[in-house]
């Protein structure tokens, strides 16, 4: 294989170099996966002044902080943002195309100009969805799930806006899908095999095979709706024979593999992270792969638990019970599998391994009150309640939003050449992690005990604990003060890292931090065993072995 | 000589499972119970949070143990154990929740069929028609407004059905519009905006939207149902402990959402008589539900 010198690709015509590159339509990968990582924060932190608003509305009783139609917005906006663009673009687009060409030996992914057009659908949703708070009538109110026929009597068009917004994002989210299977089946450096590739690329495979069946349905689901908006047709209108009931199918239908494609990249990215910092093999790979595709096929057949009090049938309700409930069997496989990776490791104790031990914690936490919440006769009391909104946070925030911390932690020195401060990354941990458990755990019982979600007033003897979540709330913005310090500062200050700070195996550390234009200079390492990290039971490491070791053969 | 580690093993397990069962049983996080079901749900409740409490302990301690046993001391740069797998460890931990769930699924299936979830699942529209005309027929009201709403009464969609015995169930209408629930009690053409119950009858609500998607929510029943435009649906009760308690919409149906909120007041037998008989207009009918009212019920 002839491979073309790094000069050749120097001067690239019209595309901008430097910092510049990165406001441009460029076709490296690793800069694409560098704008969806910065864009994707840039919305979290819109996201997470919209929860402020929020918490804050809940500080009191009463509604007295903004309007409730702006309430309805915001919880709307607030929902959206996070989802759509901050946690999938991130887990996916961020690391997915930063990582994914190195994991598989490739020097880009399979499509670049598609690529490329799947981030840039990003900035202009974004501002379109933001944007709709201003128009007349103000942005969506109807929730993120956006049900009719509220979304149809709720203004026009904000809501349409949302809905042209979500079918953007859908678009981006479908060219990513196609652009990783694509890469991870068809452009491994020949002699990898598929049993040989990092985690990583099989979160990322499982990921885009469910974004790719179940995304459309939402967007045809959207469009039907737009059309019973704009159009006035009757698809999920009662008044002209519609079924709304439908429409919550079709919707859950994307919208439960949707929590899969936000958490089953970050099981990736934490199966990456945890051997390096354990100096562990990743704890039974081949189950892993197993356990990754079995939850890509129950997550296409659970949506209805969504649904337990609304329109379906007993029949129904029996079977989604035991499929959801059954999808706790692989979960469970990868935290067992993760425990025993740690187990007898030599822990770092980082910000990346702290973010991820957090991530565990949590995640548990949120698993166990997800199989509690898959039983109907407990749904049946709970939904909708605060118990639902912090089950779902402990999943997404204590879960993935976690993830995504430490593998800032983890790659960083790899993006950008330099290491992060640990001092203030464990600062960030500790007050994220306090901050975050304050705010969510009183919601449980605020939820039992008969506070719904979505409200902007409640009864008065939930005062207290709101409180306790809205303290929680500013700390977890607080934490953020830290991260950004960190980054920024670390960007132009920080210890130089070197190629390979971790001592790790798997390729993306196997070049320059950062890496070069088509990641290595020479040929594409060939990494066979990406977590063959550890000393086989009784032997000795002779880099660290002492005389006394080697005498008494490793047994003090 | 030093304790086996497989004895430490296990005492902390058993230790763990009675921490667990000990929370499940005394830690109480829920509401007051005021129907038949709640009772029932209340038992899933302490079953669910023993084990979560079991495994999530189990879980964060050893989790807190590699961080502290495990951690890396200064200048140590070897790496672990090579452990790739582990076969048989990890079919047991496949097995343990497998186990688990199908345990609690079948339990969670149980007290489902004992709150009446599964009553329907016979077409329950046949059944609900066939109940309705069962009823006019039984409390011979000629006039009984169940009669005429029999014939047009469409398709229950989904619900929480009154179990199969239907003679002494309080029918009641319930619409629910933005942002308000109207109740209407068919025997006695009462309307009230707060739902008024006797304690230890069976009431079923009948239950339709005007506009958008609410929910009727009773914390203190441990019950829920959406209310649905176009798709009426069902919730059936026994209210168990007088008081009152709030009912509270549970689907995001507009601005005002939070607000929409009434109260079910569960009255003794004889202080419903008085309500019943209080409001209702006066026509012949209240004789008619004295008498269904009196007979001897739950």
């Amino acid at each position: 294989m002839t491979v073309a010198s790094p000069t050749d690709f120097e001067p690239q015509g019209l595309q901008p170099q430097g910092w510049l590159k990165y406001f441009s339509f460029s076709l490296d990968h690793k800069v694409i996966g560098l704008q969806y990582l910065v864009t994707g924060f840039i919305f979290y932190f819109i996201g997470g002044a919209l929860a402020g608003v929020i918490r804050t509305e809940l500080a009191s009783p009463i509604s007295d902080f903004v309007s409730r139609e702006t309430y309805n917005e915001v919880l709307t906006l607030h929902g959206t943002v996070m989802i759509f663009l901050w946690i999938v673009p991130v887990v996916n687009g961020a690391f997915g195309n930063y990582l994914i060409p190195f994991y598989v030996g490739a020097r880009d992914m399979a499509f670049p100009r598609l690529n490329a057009v799947a981030f840039w659908l990003i900035p202009p949703a974004g501002i379109l969805l933001i944007a709709s708070y201003f128009v007349a009538g103000g942005a969506a109110q109807s929730g993120w799930t956006a049900y009719p026929p509220l979304s149809l009597s709720t203004p026009a068009i904000g809501q349409v806006i949302w809905i042209l917004s979500v079918l953007l994002l859908g678009g981006s989210s479908i060219f990513g899908g196609i652009n990783f299977i694509a890469t991870i089946l068809k452009l491994r450096r020949p002699g990898l095999k598929l049993m040989q590739l990092p985690m990583y690329c099989w979160a990322m495979l499982g990921t885009s095979i469910l974004v790719v069946l179940s995304t459309p349905v939402l967007a045809g689901t959207l469009i039907l709706l737009s059309f019973d908006i704009i159009a006035h047709t009757g698809f999920f209108n009662p008044a002209l024979g519609g079924n709304v009931v439908v429409y919550q199918h079709l919707f859950w239908f994307y919208s439960h593999p949707a929590v899969y494609i936000m958490v089953l990249p970050a099981f990736g990215l934490v199966s990456e992270i945890l051997p390096i910092h354990a100096r562990k093999p990743l704890f039974g790979y081949t189950t892993m792969v197993y356990s990754i595709l079995a939850i890509v096929v129950l997550g296409l057949i659970v949506w209805a638990h969504h649904m337990f009090t609304s329109g379906t049938p007993p029949w129904m309700r029996l079977f989604f019970t035991i499929a959801t409930s059954f999808i706790a069997v692989p979960t469970g496989i990868k935290f067992f599998n993760w425990l025993a990776t740690l187990w007898g490791g030599k822990l770092a104790l980082n910000s990346a391994m702290l973010f991820s031990c957090g991530f565990i914690i949590n995640f548990v936490f949120g698993g166990i009150t997800g199989v509690a919440l898959a039983q109907v006769p407990f749904d049946i009391h709970v939904h909708d309640t605060y118990f639902v909104v912090a089950h779902f946070h402990y999943i997404v925030y204590g879960g993935t939003v976690f993830v995504i911390f430490a593998s800032v932690y983890h790659w960083y020195p790899k993006f950008t050449g330099r290491m992060l401060n640990e001092d203030l990354g464990r600062l960030h941990f500790l007050l994220t992690f306090i901050g975050f458990n304050l705010c969510f755990t009183p919601q449980h019982w605020l939820g039992l005990n008969g506070m719904p979600r979505r409200v902007a007033e409640y009864d008065p003897s939930f005062t207290t604990l709101n409180q306790v979540s809205s303290v929680g709330a500013l700390l977890m913005a607080i934490s953020t003060l830290p991260f950004l310090i960190n980054v920024i500062w670390s960007a132009y200050a920080g210890e130089i890292a070197g190629d390979n700070p971790w001592n790790a195996l798997t390729p993306e550390w196997l070049t320059a931090s950062p890496p070069p234009v088509e990641n290595w200079l020479g040929e594409a390492p060939l990494v066979t065993h990406p977590y063959d990290y550890g000393i086989p039971e009784g032997k000795i490491d002779l880099r660290v072995a002492s005389g006394a070791d080697l005498w008494f053969g490793g047994k003090r | 000589m030093a304790i086996p580690s497989t004895l430490i093993t296990l005492l902390l397990g058993m230790v763990l499972v009675l921490v667990g069962l000990w929370v499940g049983q005394n830690v109480q996080l829920l509401p007051l119970d005021a129907s038949s079901n709640a009772p029932v749900y209340d038992s899933l409740f302490q079953v669910l949070f023993s084990i979560g409490t079991i495994l999530f302990l189990g879980i964060v301690g050893l989790v807190l143990f590699s961080l502290v046993r495990f951690r890396r001391r200064p200048g140590d740069l070897a790496d672990g154990v090579a452990i790739e797998g582990n076969l048989p460890l990890e079919i047991v931990w496949t097995a343990i929740p497998a186990i688990v769930v199908l345990f609690v699924g079948i339990y969670s299936y149980d007290i489902y069929e004992r709150m009446g979830g599964m009553v329907s699942l016979n077409d329950h529209s046949a059944m609900h028609h066939s109940a309705v005309v069962m009823q006019a027929s039984d409390s011979s009201g000629p006039t009984s407004p169940g009669s005429d709403t029999a014939s047009s009464e469409p398709r229950v969609w989904a619900g929480i059905g009154s179990s199969g015995n239907t003679e002494g169930t309080l029918p009641v209408e319930v619409t629910a519009m933005q942002f308000a629930f109207i109740f209407h009690y068919p025997d006695g053409d009462i309307t009230s905006g707060e739902l008024h119950v006797p304690i230890n009858q069976p009431v079923e609500l009948r239950m339709k939207a005007n506009d958008v998607i609410h929910a009727f929510w009773v914390p203190q029943f441990r019950l829920k149902q959406d209310v649905i435009p176009g798709q009426p649906t069902v919730l059936s009760f026994t209210a168990t402990r007088a008081g009152n308690y709030p009912i509270i919409c549970a689907e995001l149906c507009g601005p005002y959402h939070g607000g929409m909120r009434s109260t079910v007041v569960v009255h003794e037998q004889e202080a419903f008589n008085q309500w019943f008989e209080k409001n209702a207009p006066a026509k012949p009918i209240p004789a008619t539900v004295a008498n269904v009212s009196l007979n001897p019920t739950a």
